[in-house]
């Protein structure tokens, strides 16, 4: 009972944060120094025009009013006119979501797959050559930008042994594979640097506790030891360490995208940026951090059903 | 390998039979700043049925000598040498074991009790699957067995409501309840020994009572033989048959209870009664053994007493130290026992 | 005494000449200073750019254009418009250490300010705060930088400002958790019950025991910078070509990766090594701290 209890809390935790995102987000029109609708029309700029934008953009009404306006519009699904397309901006991002959240799941994955076993051997095998070669890589990786390394793995595994597609989406579910394979590696690579020294760390604390010694004299094998215990409970610090961190593998996909040419959010963010669209500029945002706070939640409760003191508390 | 021979149940009183002889046991911890030696140097013989305490503050070895003979003692960085011979497997020395025989050891033959039950229970498992991790550990058991055991070792170590309890989770437990839950694991699968280091030390005084009885009780039931380590000399004195004081990695007087409370040999024992509450009643200051232990790396030679003893003389110094005959099954670490319980022998006590 | 050493004696011995072999104090500092060694061979080499190289990072060479490495002249070779790679870094690399100080000193100072102050407070001036920090924080940061740096117009300054404006919540929320577990320790208590006044209280009792853990993080922080700005310049965001800053030196190398890799891969390199001189300091400072400087 406790732990639906414990659900519900933390679902309704969320909401008061979401309300926050979109007071973040309603200010970050405001912004633009000068006058908006100069920015937006530029040469084209006139009086009556200026007038139309501004009114489009609702800042000619009370700020606390635009704030109400604003929500009411977000809770019904409008985002506003897309500057660029001409086409309501929730459209516009609608078309780029799915590539974007393929590429962030296929990050997660291989992500997993690169810095849980690194972690746990680094950990199994401290001071060892593995550790020692462990740590330099995520050592000199960490400083390394995601998107020179995305440029180098293209030089190398797309154009010089072609083994991947360059850039893209792709077409069908294997399509998408294909072409994500070498950006979602880029992320996953950059991702594992931040997390596999914490991963390693856990795994040693886990290994240095007292139940570990508890569970020596019960005589078991090591290898029971390690996996009902060590793992066990260094698995829960690996889910918190992830979930604090998937802010940043989110942010990763943005610069990402741009090497890569692919038609995702990201992509679709930094060419808003030039187009001086705004209202996607803000959409978009507000998309990346309800996408967070989704995720935030699915971690906290999966902690919580590794942990049985999470819910307790 | 040769046949683990199975333990006896025959409750009772101490016996002359030996079951852990240990002979020169040394444990060196290499470390960034030099050689550790933990454990410089430790015999002694636990008997059948009997307790023996190991009492001594903190640093002085008694942990690391149990969880050596244990074989909990990570091997880098911890080393040992020396001899240990156990009645269930005779002929071998234990620290020559592979990790594979060591392993069986554990919970059928040696086991132990931690310090602080806070954090000896892994928080993530239900108790009942921690205790019935233990029970099946060296036997093949169906899910109905190991479930009865298990209920049947938290209602004998004094848990109420064991039926409810297996389902809980350690953070659910007092400090007390995990501590005989730990009792119960130590015990599931029926050891021959059983090392209890410092198990009341982080509990309440009522609750350290209740714990010392359940280990008296299930001694007694279970025909073990236990090694009691603590710092508190009171809590030694009430349970021991034997008492063993360390100080700086080495045993310096050895001898059943009664004689080593009522007639110590060794100017470190005597000091240390000296120092209980209720030995200077009427005295406004508790006397305290000025200066602190020497570090264990780069070690003097010589008695390691001598920075705080009152009777050290030059020879001491150099002497190698050997634990001598003071009385019939009495040894002291000290070449003027003699002198050390005549009138007169001690200046006046000094306080901190 | 028998002439035969006794096992335990063996053992020691052993042990002993295995542990005398380590190097302690190199293991202690070396971090430290091979960091701080980097950082400033990086930092003199970029602001001693005049004496070390005769080129601008704008002097045009039409007449060796996309030289290789090792062409006479220029040592890391040239870019498209025959400009020397070389000169281009060591130039670059005030922007881009102004960005790894700047930015990151600035956050440091108000976000450790604005923590302490909620620590130290607590109530509804810490709930507020924290609240706030707390929402910043369910913005992916890099989204968050780029949008703003997308209201006030691309610039290096808005740059600055953008990261001015988000990356102050990490000192916060570390100044804040140290500072709840500092203010109950006996100096603290004991100051405030000699009635010292709050400021001096917070600067000099409170400040000097979690400023260790701040500068960690401000290493950490400073390659995040670090990254960050050369990503901005990257996408022509905040250095914009043809500034000779790292991030955008690589976008522009990026036309031509299949005939010149080395316009792409030097600045990169370069990023690289200022980020690890960072990363080694912080580790080194953080070993400090845990063995009890």
């Amino acid at each position: 009972m406790s732990r639906l209890v414990f659900v519900g809390r933390r679902v309704l935790q969320a909401i008061p944060v979401l309300f926050g995102i979109t007071v973040i987000t309603f200010f970050l029109i405001r912004l633009i120094p000068g006058d908006p609708a100069l920015q937006i029309l530029g040469q084209h700029y006139t009086a009556a025009a200026a007038k139309q934008v501004r009114h489009a953009l609702g800042l000619d009404r009370p700020l606390w009013s635009q704030y109400l306006l604003f929500l009411t519009h977000l809770l019904h699904g409008n985002l506003g006119e897309s500057l660029f397309f001409k086409q309501p901006a929730r459209q516009v991002i609608e078309q780029r979501l799915a590539p974007t959240l393929f590429l962030v799941g296929y990050a997660a994955v291989l992500a997993a797959a690169i810095s849980i076993p690194t972690g746990v051997v680094s950990a199994l095998r401290r001071g060892r050559l593995f550790d020692q070669t462990a740590r330099v890589v995520t050592l000199v990786g960490f400083a390394m930008p995601g998107f020179w390394l995305g440029i180098m793995l293209i030089l190398l595994f797309a154009i010089k042994v072609p083994l991947f597609p360059v850039s893209g989406y792709g077409a069908g579910f294997v399509g998408h594979l294909d072409h994500l394979f070498l950006p979602a590696l880029t992320i996953a690579l950059g991702f594992s640097t931040i997390v596999v020294r914490t991963l390693r760390a856990s795994v040693l604390a886990a290994y240095a506790a007292d139940y570990v010694d508890t569970a020596r004299i019960k005589g078991i094998s090591r290898v029971a030891i390690l996996l009902r215990h060590v793992l066990r409970n260094a698995i829960v610090s690996v889910v918190v360490v992830f979930g604090i961190n998937l802010a940043f593998l989110i942010g990763g996909t943005v610069i990402i995208e741009n090497v890569f040419a692919i038609p995702g959010l990201g992509s679709l963010l930094v060419d808003s940026v030039s187009t001086r669209d705004y209202p996607v500029v803000q959409g978009v945002t507000l998309l990346f951090a309800v996408l967070v706070v989704a995720i935030n939640l699915v971690t906290d409760l999966v902690h919580a059903s590794l942990d049985p003191r999470v819910a307790a508390r | 390998m040769t046949e683990l021979v199975p333990s006896v149940e025959r409750p009772g009183e101490a016996t002359q039979e030996d079951v852990l002889r240990v002979r020169d046991l040394h444990t060196y911890i290499a470390t960034d700043d030099g050689v550790v030696r933990a454990v410089d140097g430790v015999s002694f013989t636990l008997r059948r049925g009997e307790i023996l305490g190991l009492v001594g503050e903190s640093g002085c070895g008694k942990s690391v000598t149990c969880r050596t003979l244990m074989g909990l003692m990570p091997r880098p960085p911890a080393w040992s040498s020396g001899h240990v011979d156990y009645a269930g497997l005779p002929g071998r020395n234990l620290l020559e074991l592979g990790p594979r025989e060591r392993q069986r050891l554990r919970g059928a033959h040696l086991s132990m009790v931690f310090q602080d039950p806070m954090s000896s229970l892994n928080p993530v498992l239900r108790i009942g699957d921690q205790v019935e991790e233990a029970v099946a550990s060296h036997e093949r058991l169906t899910r109905r067995e190991r479930r009865r055991r298990a209920l049947e070792l938290l209602e004998r170590v004094g848990i109420p409501g064991a039926a409810r309890r297996l389902s809980s989770y350690p953070h659910e437990f007092s400090g007390g309840m995990r501590q005989r839950v730990l009792i119960a694991i130590a015990i599931a699968s029926r050891p021959r020994v059983l090392f209890a280091d410092e198990p009341t030390t982080a509990l309440d005084v009522i609750i350290q009572d209740q714990i010392l009885s359940l280990l008296l009780e299930l001694q007694r039931d279970f025909g073990m033989s236990m090694v009691l380590v603590s710092h508190d000399l009171g809590v030694i004195a009430e349970m021991c048959d034997r008492i063993a004081v360390m100080y700086a990695g080495q045993i310096v007087e050895l001898t059943d209870s009664r004689t080593l409370l009522m007639e110590p040999r060794h100017p470190y024992t005597i000091a240390l009664l000296r120092s209980l509450p209720d030995e200077s009643p009427g005295e406004r200051y508790l006397p305290t053994i000025p200066g602190s232990p020497p570090p264990l790396i780069d070690v003097e030679p010589g008695c390691r007493f001598v920075a705080r003893c009152p009777l050290a003389e030059d020879a001491c110094r150099t002497w190698e130290t050997e634990l001598l005959e003071a009385g019939p099954e009495h040894l002291v670490r000290c070449r003027r026992h003699h002198e050390t319980r005549r009138e007169g022998a001690w200046p006046e006590q000094s306080f901190a | 005494m028998s002439s035969l050493a006794s096992p335990s004696e063996l053992l020691f011995d052993r042990l002993q000449a295995r542990s005398r072999r380590r190097g302690r104090h190199l293991r202690r500092y070396g971090s430290l200073i091979a960091g701080a060694t980097i950082l400033s061979v990086v930092i003199v080499a970029c602001l001693a750019a005049p004496l070390l190289t005769h080129y601008n990072p704008d002097t045009l060479d039409p007449l060796h254009p996309l030289a290789g490495p090792f062409t006479p002249g220029h040592l890391l070779g040239t870019d498209e418009y025959g400009r020397d790679i070389l000169a281009r870094i060591l130039y670059g690399g005030r922007i881009d250490l102004l960005i790894a100080f700047g930015a990151t000193g600035v956050t440091l100072v108000a976000g450790t300010a604005i923590g302490l102050v909620s620590g130290y407070f607590g109530g509804l001036i810490d709930t507020i705060i924290m609240r706030i920090v707390d929402l910043f924080f369910a913005f992916p940061f890099f989204v968050l930088v780029i949008a703003i740096v997308a209201m006030l117009g691309p610039s290096i300054f808005n740059m600055f400002v953008a990261i001015w404006l988000t990356s102050w919540i990490s000192y916060a929320r570390i100044t804040r958790g140290h500072t709840t577990v500092v203010k109950n320790r006996e100096y603290v208590l004991a100051a405030k019950a000699l009635g010292y006044r709050h400021l001096r209280v917070m600067l000099r009792h409170i400040l000097p025991n979690v400023v260790s853990f701040v500068l960690i993080y401000a290493m950490v922080d400073a390659v995040g910078n670090v990254l960050l700005g050369a990503a901005l310049g990257f996408l022509g965001l905040g250095a914009k070509v043809p500034s000779p800053e790292w991030g955008a030196m690589i976008s522009d190398g990026q036309n031509y990766i299949l005939s010149s890799w080395w316009l792409s891969t030097f600045p990169g390199l370069a990023i690289v090594i200022v980020g690890v001189g960072f990363s080694l300091l912080g580790d080194g400072l953080a070993d400090l701290l845990r063995t009890g400087d």
